[in-house]
């Protein structure tokens, strides 16, 4: 703990402050994720924690194999795929619209089975 | 003479093809087919006896022969089961005397049936009966003969059921099978407890008379008696149930509901006598070693000769008299096996009861045949609805004539011979009873001409129009009937069947001959007076004899008697409960697994609320709760 501190006095940012904002960022978008009933805003959740492996992706690479280059391009490859992940969730989403007149994460409920209570009523 | 598989295989093979085939062929042909098939097997079955009654005697005795013998079912080194088929005198008497009833019974069919629904069925059945009684006589060992056995209970089954639509007949049915399965429990009990102690199911090996054959079975006893003596009277329930026998002969009379061409094939000739073929076939076995239970044969078949005898005098519906009268006649032939000793003169009883056995299948299967041609003519059963139909059915009425002689037993019609030898045969062996079989056959002569005068003669019956003499189909085997009813007596029956296989010549005993003759033509005079003209002594007699005349036309209340002990005592105290066991305890525990599990599943589903979101968080909770055990455990 004071090994953090005492790197930050020395105006090298330390790996531990990164992991720490990609660990912010990546429990952000958990909560996002769970808490949020519009799929827009969980959309937005899965990107940020996408952007949090990303960034630790970086940073390792960085910090503990100075001299390869796979973090760098593994972070890359993650931003394409995050980009067409986001694409086919958006048309998704659309489609979802059309057919449900809302985005609400609670109304898509169409493919459970009807409760045994519900029937005997 | 491996040609008498054949015997089995066409019978079995007619009624597969017309089974299958059903209503896709004309009724005609599947009519010709089985006649066709019966009349070949007819004509095989006279064959074999032909060889086997000129070759098999070898220095003066018939020997046995195993045509055909493969393993079945192996339970030990000495324990199987064998399929085949032996010869020997008794076997070879049956395969003809099946095949001729049969074929006769057959042919009538095709007019008499002619026109009914299912008619395809009903001689696909015909074949399925003719293989399993053919299969029944030709068993090599015990075990065989229970399979067959039952069989022919179920082919019994489906031919009194047959007209299925009628409540009485599928009521029959099921009476008939569930009676004679009741006692066939007692025959397997017999057959279990008989090849444990002496290893074997074979029938050469039981009745070859060697001592160690029993050897395990002496000295052990139950309840007072020998084990052995358990086994043989089990058996013989077995054969009581089929044969009709006091207390189980309820089922015959009720089985009249099927269709008369199989009452005279069935429930007259051919099936009802399995159980004295059985008592035959064993008859070693019940001599030597346990000659209380033959006696007890013999007892229990006077006793049913009298009580079906006396009961048959009352009855209105042609059919039941004839029914009862089968019942006495078969006792008859139980009292003449329980009566008899082994071998040449003392063997008497053995050989005077197979050869009743021949011939009454002959004119009881015409008595049968030609109630059947009654019925067709006036459409009832009831005496009542017939009289004076000698003018309208001359062949009919001069058959009937004949079979009504033989089984009255005048000479020289074939049941005179017969009756007579089993007569003599009980009158050595004790005197009281050779007087009440004596009175018996009395009995049967009065009620027979009862019948034939209530049929033939008497007040004219206002018909609806007029009675006609029934088609040749039908006539051509009462014809035949009648002549081989005419003319058997006069086969030298001793000379083919006795119980040592030696030859005996057979000689009437004249005095007792004598008597017999002259109480048979006393009854009949006797019924002359009464019933072939008007008169008034039957309902003087009625009057004066209220209470016996009630209960046998109520056939002494037996029926009653049944249905008190089943519905009043079984059914209502150890079957209720069982139910209640069944329902209460067995059932809900079923019932119990079915609801906990129900109830579990309800409540695992409340997990699945098919919300991402809580996926997600049960995913999370996982992932922290795995990662979390990495990390400090």
């Amino acid at each position: 703990m004071f090994d953090v501190f005492s790197n930050f006095t020395t105006g090298i940012i330390p790996m531990e402050g990164y992991i720490i904002v990609s660990l912010i960022m990546f429990f952000a978008g958990v909560y996002g994720f769970l808490s949020r009933k519009s799929l827009l805003m969980i959309l937005i959740s899965i990107e940020l924690i996408l952007n949090a492996a990303d960034i630790n992706f970086v940073v390792f690479n960085r910090y503990l194999y100075p001299g390869q280059l796979e973090g760098f391009f593994f972070a890359l490859f993650t931003i394409a795929i995050s980009a067409c992940e986001t694409a086919v969730a958006i048309a998704i989403v659309i489609n979802i619209y059309r057919n449900l007149n809302n985005v609400e994460v609670d109304s898509l409920n169409e493919l459970q089975e009807p409760s045994l209570e519900s029937e005997k009523k | 003479m491996e040609y008498t598989l054949l015997i089995l295989i066409l019978p079995l093979l007619s009624f597969t093809v017309l089974g299958l085939v059903d209503s896709k062929w004309k009724p005609q042909v599947a009519g010709t087919i089985g006649t066709a098939v019966l009349a070949t097997v007819a004509i095989l079955a006279y064959y074999t006896a032909y060889v086997y009654f000129t070759t098999a005697n070898i220095s003066g005795e018939y020997q046995k022969i195993i045509a055909f013998q493969t393993e079945w079912v192996r339970f030990t080194e000495h324990l199987h089961i064998d399929l085949g088929i032996l010869l020997d005198p008794i076997s070879v008497m049956m395969l003809v005397v099946i095949s001729t009833v049969s074929l006769m019974v057959h042919i009538y069919s095709l007019s008499y049936m002619h026109g009914e629904k299912g008619f395809e069925r009903y001689y696909a059945f015909l074949s399925l009966f003719t293989f399993s009684m053919l299969g029944l006589v030709v068993a090599t060992n015990i075990f065989q003969m229970y399979i067959f056995w039952e069989l022919v209970g179920v082919s019994s089954y489906l031919l009194i059921g047959f007209y299925y639509t009628k409540p009485e007949a599928v009521a029959a049915s099921k009476k008939a099978f569930i009676v004679t399965r009741f006692a066939d429990l007692g025959f397997l009990i017999g057959i279990l407890i008989l090849s444990f102690y002496t290893k074997t199911f074979d029938f050469g090996i039981l009745t070859s008379g060697q001592e160690s054959v029993f050897a395990g079975a002496t000295g052990i006893s139950f309840l007072g008696f020998s084990v052995l003596s358990w086994a043989t009277a089990l058996i013989f329930i077995g054969g009581a149930g089929k044969s009709a026998m006091f207390p189980l002969h309820i089922w015959l009379p009720d089985a009249m509901e099927g269709p008369t061409p199989v009452s005279a094939l069935i429930h007259a000739a051919t099936m009802v006598v399995a159980g004295v073929y059985l008592v035959a076939r064993l008859f070693p076995v019940y001599y030597f070693y346990t000659p209380e239970v033959l006696h007890g044969i013999a007892y229990v078949g006077a006793f049913t000769a009298l009580f079906a005898a006396v009961i048959a005098c009352v009855q209105t519906d042609i059919k039941r008299v004839l029914a009862f009268s089968t019942i006495s006649q078969i006792a008859f032939m139980m009292v003449g096996l329980g009566v008899s000793g082994m071998g040449g003169h003392h063997g008497l009883g053995y050989m005077a009861s197979l050869f009743h056995l021949f011939t009454h299948a002959m004119f009881k299967a015409l008595l049968f045949l030609g109630a059947g041609s009654v019925i067709h003519a006036v459409h009832s059963n009831e005496m009542s609805k017939m009289g004076g139909l000698r003018k309208y059915m001359p062949v009919t009425h001069i058959t009937f004539l004949i079979a009504c002689l033989a089984i009255a037993g005048i000479p020289p019609f074939s049941g005179f011979f017969s009756k007579d030898e089993i007569l003599t045969a009980a009158f050595e062996f004790n005197p009281i009873l050779g007087a009440t079989m004596s009175f018996i056959a009395g009995l049967t002569a009065f009620y027979m001409f009862r019948l034939y005068y209530g049929i033939f003669w008497g007040k004219e019956h206002k018909h609806h129009h007029t009675p006609h003499e029934s088609p040749f189909a039908m006539k051509l085997p009462l014809l035949f009937l009648a002549l081989v009813t005419i003319f058997a007596g006069f086969i030298p029956f001793g000379e083919f069947v006795t119980n040592d296989g030696a030859l005996y010549e057979i000689h009437l005993d004249w005095t007792i001959a004598g008597i017999s003759v002259a109480v048979a033509v006393i009854s009949i005079l006797l019924a002359t007076i009464m019933y072939r003209k008007e008169s008034k002594i039957p309902e003087k007699l009625e009057v004066s004899f209220a209470g016996l005349h009630k209960s046998a036309s109520k056939r002494f209340y037996i029926d009653e008697v049944y249905q008190f002990i089943t519905k009043k005592i079984i059914f209502k105290n150890i079957s209720t409960p069982i139910a209640w066991f069944d329902r209460h305890v067995i059932d809900a525990t079923m019932d119990g697994f079915a609801k906990v599990t129900q109830w579990s599943s309800a409540r695992l589903k409340g997990l699945q609320t098919g919300d991402v979101q809580d996926y997600a968080y049960t995913i999370l909770l996982g992932a922290l709760i795995i990662a979390g055990l990495v990390i400090f455990i």
